[in-house]
C-alpha cells in the first residue's frame, strides 16, 4: 500500500506542476501590477513595483522561484494589500473556516445517513415519502431564505422568546467572530458565532445528501446478495445494517471525500453573510483587491490538498471494498 | 413407496402481484409434493412461474406488492421429527419464517456472480447461517465452515474461507452457495436454475455434486430449470409449468417416454440429440411466446402456440386430469383436452386432486 501511495504521489507531480504553471500564466494575462495600482499610476511606480515583485523576470524564472517556495513551504511573500506574509494570512483564516465546515460536515453526514437509512428501511411507505418530500423541499429553498430566517429566528426571535440573557453563548451572533482557541478553549465563542452558520449549512446540504444516500441504499437493497441473506434467515435489521450498509458505504465515502478539500476553503457565502474572517472571505477579498500573492499561494495550497485527498480516497476505498486492490 | 409422507406438501398455491394494471396471478393453483431424498424438477420457459413458486415457498416475495391467495397451503414436515405436526408456510409469521429459511428450507440461486455479498469473506457468509440457526461457538462454527467447504469439494478450504467472492470462479461461488444452503442440514433445498449461468462442464460438476449431497444427506431437492437435459440427469419427478399453471406432471421416465401435453412434447422436441440424423435441418422451436399474465386467453393457455389446437381449446380451459393406464405413476397428470399418445385420461371429475 505504501508503494501505491508513493507511486500515486509521483504521478501527481506533473499534474501539480501543470496546475501551478496554469495559475501563474492565468494571473499574468492581465498585468497584475497595472490592475493593482490602477489607471492613474505613474510608469515609474509601475516599473518599480514590477521589479520589486520580480514580475519583470522571464516567466520560467518566476515559475522556478515560486516552485522553490512551495516545496520549502515558504509562504513569507507579502500580501500587497495587507503587507503581511501570505502564510500568516492564510494560517489565520483557516481556523474560522474549519470551525464551521468540520462540525457541519460531520453533523450533516451523520444525519443524512441516518435519515437515508430510515427512509430506505421503510421504503415506499408514508414515512419514506414524507422524509423524501421534506428533503426535496429543503434543497429547493434558497440559501438566502435560510440565512435570513436563521438570523431572524436564531439570533433574535428565539432568544427573545426564551429570555436568553445578552451575555449567554446561546444568544447567537448575527455576524462576527471570536477565536475558539484563544488563551484556552472557548466553547462559548464557538456556540455564539459558529453554531448558527453550522446549523444553516447542515440544513442546506442535508436534503441533497439524504436523497443521494437513500438512492444508493435502495439500489443496494435490490441486489441479489440481499435475497441470499434473507434466504439464510437474516432479520431485516441485520440485512440493512450489515449487508446493505457496508456495500452502500463505498459510494457514500466517495461522496464525502470529494467535499473534504472544500473544508479548507470554507463556505464563501456563509462567511460573507456572517462576516466570519475565514478562507472564503479572505479569498474573495484578495480577488476583489487584486491581491496577487494571496491568490497564487492559495491556489498552490488548495491544489496540493485536493491531490492528497484524492489519494486518501483511493486508500480508503481499498479498506472498505475488498475488490479494490492498490497495486 | 407405500405410505411415504411428503416433507413438503404444496396445495393450491396461488401467488398474486398487485401491478398498476391490476392484480395478476403469477402462480395459479399449483399443487405438488416433495419427498425426502428425492429431486423434483420444475420445468418451463421464462415467465412460467417457476421462480415465483420457489420464492413463494421461501416467502421471499415483496410483501407490499404480492400475496398468496386464500386457500394456498404449504405444509412442511420435519425429517428428523416425523411425528411433529406439519407447519403451514403459507400462513407462518415472518418471525417463524426466519427460523425456517436457511435451517429447514434453503435456497440457491441462478447468479453465483451476484448472489454472494462482495464485501464479506466466503467463510463469514457461511458462518452467518450457522450463527442464526445453531448453538455452535466461534471455533465450532469455523470447523463446520471448513467442513462444508470440503464437502462441496473446494480445494484449500482453510485458505478459501478467508477469501472474498471476487477471488473465486463462478463454479466455486456456486459451490459456496451450496455450502451456505446445506450447512444447517435443511430438509428441503430449492435450487433456482443453479447451473444456468455456468458453462457446461461446470454445470455437470455442480449437478453431480448436488446429486451426491442429496444422496448423502437425504435432502429433498426442488430443482427449477428450463433445461430438460438437466432434468433427465438428476430428477426423479417432473412438473411442467406454463403461464403460471401446472400442465403436466409425472416421473422423469414417463415424461421423457410419453409426454402427454403438446407443450412438454414441444420442449422435448427442441433439445438437440446426439446421433439424430438431422444434418442441415433446423432444430424445431416453439413459435410465439408465453402469454402475458394480464392478457391470458380464456381457453387453454398454450392454445395459441399449439400445433394440435382445436375449437374446444380456445373455448374452454382444460383441467389437470390424472392419467391412468398401465404403468402410470399415481400422481401422473396432464392439463390438455387432447393429450398425446396413448395416455388414458381419467374423467374430468378427478381434476386438481391429481397430485395426491
Amino acid at each position: 500500500m505504501y508503494a501505491y501511495i508513493f507511486r500515486k504521489l509521483l504521478y501527481n507531480v506533473p499534474v501539480y506542476l501543470g496546475i501551478i504553471l496554469f495559475v501563474m500564466v492565468a494571473l499574468r494575462v492581465n498585468d497584475p501590477v497595472m490592475a493593482y495600482l490602477g489607471k492613474s499610476a505613474s510608469p515609474e511606480s509601475i516599473a518599480a513595483m514590477r521589479s520589486e515583485m520580480g514580475l519583470d523576470r522571464p516567466l520560467i524564472s518566476q515559475y522556478g522561484t515560486f516552485l522553490g517556495r512551495v516545496v520549502t513551504l515558504d509562504f513569507s511573500e507579502r500580501s500587497w494589500e495587507q503587507k503581511r506574509p501570505v502564510g500568516d494570512i492564510l494560517g489565520r483564516a483557516v481556523w474560522p473556516s474549519l470551525a464551521i465546515t468540520v462540525p457541519a460536515l460531520i453533523l450533516s453526514t451523520l444525519t443524512a445517513i441516518s435519515i437515508a437509512l430510515l427512509s430506505a428501511y421503510w421504503r415506499g411507505t408514508l414515512t419514506d415519502r414524507t422524509l423524501m418530500f421534506a428533503a426535496v423541499l429543503g434543497m429547493s429553498v434558497s440559501l438566502l431564505v435560510y440565512v435570513v430566517l436563521g438570523q431572524y429566528f436564531g439570533a433574535y426571535w428565539l432568544p427573545e422568546k426564551l429570555g436568553i440573557p445578552d451575555g449567554s453563548p446561546l444568544r447567537f451572533a448575527i455576524s462576527g467572530y471570536e477565536p475558539v482557541v484563544a488563551e484556552g478553549l472557548r466553547p462559548d465563542n464557538w456556540l455564539r458565532y459558529c453554531l448558527l452558520p453550522v446549523i444553516i449549512t447542515v440544513v442546506l446540504t442535508i436534503g441533497y445528501d439524504t436523497r443521494f444516500y437513500r438512492a444508493v441504499m435502495v439500489e443496494e437493497c435490490n441486489r441479489d446478495y440481499i435475497v441470499t441473506a434473507r434466504a439464510k434467515g437474516a432479520s431485516k435489521p441485520k440485512i440493512m445494517f450489515v449487508h446493505m450498509l457496508k456495500n452502500a458505504m463505498i459510494p457514500i465515502i466517495t461522496h464525502v471525500m470529494i467535499t473534504l478539500p472544500f473544508l479548507i476553503t470554507g463556505s464563501i457565502v456563509m462567511e460573507t453573510y456572517f462576516r466570519i474572517p475565514g478562507m472564503g472571505q479572505t479569498l474573495i477579498t484578495a480577488i476583489n483587491s487584486k491581491d496577487f500573492p494571496v491568490i497564487q499561494a492559495f491556489t498552490a495550497v488548495f491544489a496540493a490538498i485536493f491531490i492528497l485527498t484524492n489519494i486518501l480516497t483511493d486508500v480508503l476505498y481499498a479498506l472498505v471494498d475488498p475488490r479494490v486492490r492498490l497495486s | 413407496m407405500a405410505e411415504r409422507q411428503p416433507i413438503l406438501q404444496v396445495r393450491n398455491l396461488s401467488t398474486c402481484f398487485r401491478t398498476d394494471r391490476g392484480v395478476v396471478t403469477a402462480v395459479d393453483d399449483v399443487s405438488f409434493d416433495v419427498y425426502s431424498g428425492e429431486t423434483l424438477g420444475i420445468v418451463g420457459e421464462s415467465g412460467c412461474g417457476k421462480t415465483v413458486t420457489s420464492k413463494s415457498i421461501m416467502r421471499l416475495l415483496p410483501e407490499r406488492t404480492s400475496f398468496l391467495k386464500q386457500g394456498s397451503s404449504m405444509l412442511l414436515r420435519s425429517a428428523h421429527r416425523p411425528q411433529e405436526p406439519a407447519m403451514d408456510l403459507a400462513t407462518a409469521e415472518e418471525r417463524v419464517m426466519r427460523q425456517v429459511r436457511g435451517a429447514r428450507v434453503a435456497m440457491i440461486f441462478q447468479e453465483p456472480m451476484t448472489s454472494l455479498n462482495p464485501v464479506f469473506t466466503v467463510g463469514w457468509q457461511i458462518d452467518e447461517a450457522l450463527r442464526y440457526h445453531t448453538d455452535l461457538d466461534a471455533a465450532g462454527r469455523r470447523k463446520r465452515v471448513i467442513e462444508m467447504l470440503k464437502l462441496v469439494e473446494i480445494p484449500n478450504a482453510e485458505k478459501r474461507a478467508d477469501e472474498y467472492p471476487h477471488q473465486l470462479s463462478g463454479g466455486m461461488r456456486q459451490r459456496v452457495m451450496i455450502a451456505i444452503a446445506l450447512c444447517c442440514e435443511p430438509d428441503v433445498l430449492i435450487a433456482d436454475e443453479p447451473t444456468t449461468a455456468l458453462d457446461v462442464t461446470i454445470q455437470a460438476q455442480i449437478l453431480k455434486l448436488m446429486d451426491d449431497l442429496r444422496r448423502r444427506l437425504s435432502t429433498a431437492i426442488v430443482l427449477i430449470t428450463h433445461n430438460l437435459g438437466v432434468v433427465a440427469q438428476v430428477c426423479d419427478r417432473v412438473m411442467v409449468m406454463y403461464a403460471g399453471r401446472v400442465v403436466e406432471q409425472g416421473t422423469v421416465h414417463e415424461i421423457f417416454r410419453s409426454a402427454a401435453h403438446p407443450y412438454t412434447a414441444a420442449l422435448l422436441g427442441s433439445i438437440p440429440k446426439a446421433g439424430r440424423k438431422e444434418h442441415g435441418r433446423r432444430l424445431p422451436i416453439i413459435p410465439g411466446i408465453v402469454p402475458g399474465l394480464l392478457e391470458l386467453p380464456s381457453g387453454c393457455r398454450f392454445a395459441d402456440r399449439c400445433t394440435y389446437k382445436q375449437a374446444r381449446c380456445t373455448a374452454e380451459e382444460p383441467k389437470l386430469d390424472a392419467v391412468t393406464g398401465p404403468g402410470a405413476a399415481p400422481d401422473r397428470a396432464v392439463r390438455c383436452h387432447y393429450p398425446l399418445g396413448a395416455a388414458a385420461v381419467a374423467s374430468a371429475s378427478s381434476s386438481a386432486s391429481a397430485a395426491r
